[in-house]
């Protein structure tokens, strides 16, 4: 189960715990169907409380840009830990402008 | 330390935990810790994702640490091997379709000290982790 927010057209994903390929793949499924039900202007992934990330998660958030592109949206991330930031910075996903 | 395991994904959790386990006599740095998770992650992933096409391929897991201090990890796995390994190696090169960055070895590479690959077509591929921890146990942190 997802853990979002909803407001203003904004829809906050919380996201938690390790995201490998194995768990990427139920996020995906989750957040596709949250963002096509919702249509919101601005996705937020706030990955606070995420523990473990390894490339799967850099796959998510780069299809996530795509899926918000297509919906004619925005995709940000926030929040990103220190031992997170490492991996997102070598992705250069950050030259997509989706770091808050 | 040896493992074998089927290539299911919910098997990568347990698999980079073992290898994490294992390597903590070497007295490591959460950094160091997370950074040998995230590559046996990666490695473990890519047999899940790339060698099989079936959730019951095997994959051997085997971790020591040499004379010197240094860990070496070993993944392996009897798939379908890589025919270009240095085209495979690039960053952002994939086949695995639009949900993956095509990362998973230069994350390798950055994290761990070297990375050797060998692989032959239907036989399967050998991902070797190496990395040297420098701190003697009588060093003060
Ligand atoms: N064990 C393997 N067996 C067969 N092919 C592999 C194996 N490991 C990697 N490959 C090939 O090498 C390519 C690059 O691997 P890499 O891990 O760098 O990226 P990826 O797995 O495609 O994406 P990501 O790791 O970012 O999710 C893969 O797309 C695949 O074609
Ligand atoms: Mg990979």
């Amino acid at each position: 189960m997802l853990n979002t927010d909803y407001r203003d057209n904004v829809l906050t994903v919380f996201l938690s715990g390790e995201i490998d390929q194995h768990t990427g793949q139920t996020l995906r499924r989750e957040i596709d169907s949250c963002t096509e039900a919702l249509r919101p202007h601005l996705l937020c992934l706030d990955f606070s409380n995420v523990k473990f990330m390894d490339s799967s998660g850099i796959g998510l958030i780069m299809g996530r840009f795509r899926q918000m592109s297509l919906l004619g949206g925005r995709l940000k991330i926030t929040n990103l830990p220190d031992n997170i930031k490492r991996i997102v910075m070598l992705s250069g996903v950050q030259t997509l402008g989706v770091l808050v | 330390m040896e493992l074998k395991i089927p290539s299911r994904s919910i098997n990568e959790s347990f698999a980079r935990s073992v290898a994490a386990s294992f390597c903590l006599q070497l007295d490591p740095t959460i950094a160091e810790l997370a950074e040998i998770k995230t590559a046996v992650s990666e490695a473990v992933t890519n047999c899940i994702v790339h060698a099989y096409d079936t959730p019951d391929g095997e994959i051997y897991i085997k971790a020591e640490i040499t004379a010197d201090n240094t860990l070496i990890i070993k993944v392996r796995d009897r798939g379908r091997g890589i025919d270009n390994i240095k085209q495979a190696m690039e960053p952002l090169f994939t086949t695995g379709g639009e949900e993956r960055a095509g990362l998973g070895f230069a994350v390798m590479e950055s994290f761990m000290d070297k990375v050797k690959v060998t692989s032959k077509p239907n036989k399967g591929t050998t991902v070797t982790l190496y990395k040297k921890f420098v701190r003697a146990t009588n060093e003060k942190p």
